[in-house]
């Protein structure tokens, strides 16, 4: 489905009997007036809305400048001058250079083998007729309906006892065992839409299973790993919930606890500048990569509720 | 294609389905195994205790608490979430002037903008949000207070998230704040693909824009409507709800419990009070809600399907 903007398609209107194209114009005016006082008031509300979105992402940035003394006394003025400082300090002395690369590290890793594994498993659901076939697709899907919650009391202590906690290639592997449900369930549903007539012409000429997936099918299903690689990403960038449980070492941290760790300490030390930087720090690489690949991520993060 | 088949499919599954066995289903049933004994999570023993911590449960004051304010994040955030986007991308994609000659159904002027913009909050992580509005709602120093004071309400400075009759509301209007634009992105993917001689006809036969909305837009709309809603109401119970509560409300779980929700709840027994098998029996809870939740949505929207 296309999530684009697109303007309304003209009526056709050449053949088309005359009352139909000319209906706005043949209006009653109560109805014109009624039409324009709606427009205003669209507008009011759409704008108001924006505004409200855009106003405390405005704010958090325009903290982030200023000193601490200003922040308490008059948080909508602007800063005296930048300070630029509170970036310094937030990005060294209070460790967010570490949680970038821990989180960059972590959903690097979890990203790949989310989509390596995630797509063998749909290829071979989408394409292979063997008994248990249905069992283990919905054993897949169901994972999307349960609270994970349940799940991550037992998960602390299976992931103990198998020396993964605190580290990153754990952190990794569970990131990677809660993505596959849904990834799984959207490209299970995507290798189904593409023809099967390659595979079976590459099968012919001699091509392993594996190589035909590898070399034909994999390239063929680019617009779905994209759409499924960028919904991961954001969803594995932002995850807050399992490193909350399963990553306590400070040293490990990713950025959202490591923000959160940060909102604590930095309240005792009453830095709170240097919070606001942090904070601002995490959220414009998503907020610009998201302004940049604007049609792609939107694609990506509502394909799955429409299919 | 039936050469090395079975190996093939083998080869392929074992890895994925492996590690989602061990790491995804594995604790599920476990868990809820752990819900009748008295495992403590800090030792390896425990014994069987058949049905007591669901008799506990049930005369825990506060986890009655957590499930009223579950459900009602279940309830309240869905209906007003999914209204408000119906309402914007309704005005987004039809709320336009008909222009002289111009298509009978318009969207207003800079519609993609609009979806720009209402989308932020969507790409950002609801820990980073929720640490934002803590400190926006701050009675003294916040954002929110100050903007009233600057008004001239100086009388109005509610304590917000101190306060255990807003607390909730304010978590929950973050929430709603967060998850408006991916619905109306959403609705509007789905609103551009009905046909607009539909809207054509409904207005030569004279419907009004609110008559035109509720024949013609959100019958077309009604599946979509139908999964945002179970999916938000997921949300609603699980992830979200727990960042919210945990980063933004004191103690967690706000003053006198006034914003604690099952999710949290079973986290705190489980990893702060070391009661693990406790903790459990409130994750079964959450489960059936959970799963009920959905078959309710599911049973009480079940319409015929419009083809279009």
């Amino acid at each position: 489905m296309k999530t684009t903007e697109s303007p309304a398609p003209l009526p056709a209107q050449s053949g088309a009997p005359v009352t139909k194209a000319d209906a706005p114009v043949d209006r009653p005016p109560r109805a014109r007036r009624e039409g324009r006082v709606l427009n205003v008031f669209s507008h009011g509300v759409l704008v108001l809305w924006a505004v409200m979105v855009v106003l405390p992402l405005v704010w958090a940035v325009m903290t982030s400048f200023k000193d601490d003394a200003s922040i308490f006394g008059s948080p909508w003025a602007l800063p005296d001058r930048l300070h630029f400082d509170n970036w310094a300090r937030a990005w060294t002395d209070a460790n967010m250079s570490d949680y970038f690369l821990n989180t960059v590290l972590v959903v690097g890793g979890s990203l790949i083998g989310t989509l390596v594994l995630g797509s063998m498993a749909a290829y071979v659901l989408a394409r292979f007729d063997f008994p248990g076939n249905r069992f283990i697709y919905y054993l897949f899907v169901g994972g999307m309906s349960f609270p994970i919650m349940l799940a991550l009391v037992p998960l602390f202590y299976v992931v103990n006892n198998m020396g993964l906690l605190n580290t990153i290639h754990g952190l990794i592997l569970v990131y990677i065992a809660y993505s596959l449900p849904f990834t799984v369930f959207f490209l299970t549903a995507f290798f189904r839409t593409l023809p099967t007539s390659v595979a079976e012409a590459a099968f012919v000429d001699g091509a392993s299973h594996t190589r035909t997936f590898f070399q034909i099918m994999l390239p063929m299903a680019k617009p779905g790993l994209i759409s499924v690689g960028i919904f991961n990403f954001l969803g594995q960038w932002n995850q807050y919930m399992l490193p909350t449980v399963l990553n306590t070492d400070p040293d490990k941290k990713v950025l959202t606890q490591g923000l959160v760790q940060l909102a604590v300490s930095q309240g005792y030390k009453g830095d709170w500048s240097g919070l606001f930087a942090g904070l601002v720090m995490a959220m414009l690489p998503v907020l610009g990569a998201y302004i940049v690949f604007q049609r792609q991520v939107v694609q990506g993060l509502t394909a799955g509720a429409l299919k | 294609m039936q050469h090395g088949k079975y190996r093939f499919i083998v080869g392929f599954l074992a890895l994925p389905l492996g590690l989602y066995a061990l790491f995804v289903v594995w604790p599920f049933i476990q868990s809820i195994y752990y819900s009748f004994t008295d495992w403590t999570g800090l030792s390896p023993e425990f014994k069987m205790v058949g049905l007591d911590n669901y008799r506990r449960m049930f005369d825990d004051d506060i986890f009655w608490k957590s499930l009223q304010h579950s459900l009602m994040f279940a309830v309240v955030l869905p209906v007003v979430t999914i209204s408000l986007a119906l309402f914007f991308a309704f005005m987004i994609n039809v709320g336009g002037r008909g222009r002289r000659g111009g298509p009978v159904i318009s969207g207003v002027r800079g519609s993609s903008f609009y979806k720009i913009v209402y989308f932020f909050p969507q790409v950002l992580s609801i820990a980073i949000v929720a640490l934002l509005f803590a400190f926006a709602y701050n009675p003294d120093s916040g954002a929110i207070n100050s903007v009233l004071r600057g008004v001239g309400l100086d009388g109005v400075q509610p304590l917000w998230l101190g306060d255990p009759d807003l607390a909730l509301w304010c978590v929950m209007a973050v929430l709603v704040w967060s998850t408006v634009g991916f619905f109306v992105v959403l609705f509007s993917a789905g609103m551009a693909s009905i046909p607009s001689d539909l809207y054509e006809a409904a207005l030569l036969d004279g419907a009004g824009r609110a008559a035109t909305f509720f024949r013609i837009t959100l019958p077309l709309l009604w599946d979509t409507v139908q999964s945002g809603w179970v999916y938000m109401g997921i949300l609603a119970l699980g992830a979200e709800s727990f960042a919210v509560v945990q980063i933004m409300t004191t103690g967690p779980g706000g003053p006198d419990y006034s914003t604690t929700v099952m999710v949290l709840y079973v986290y705190q027994k489980a990893f702060r009070d070391g009661q693990a098998a406790y903790a459990t029996t409130i994750g079964v809870a959450l489960l059936v809600v959970t799963l009920a939740f959905a078959a309710v949505v599911m049973r009480l929207g079940r319409r015929e399907r419009l083809e279009y």
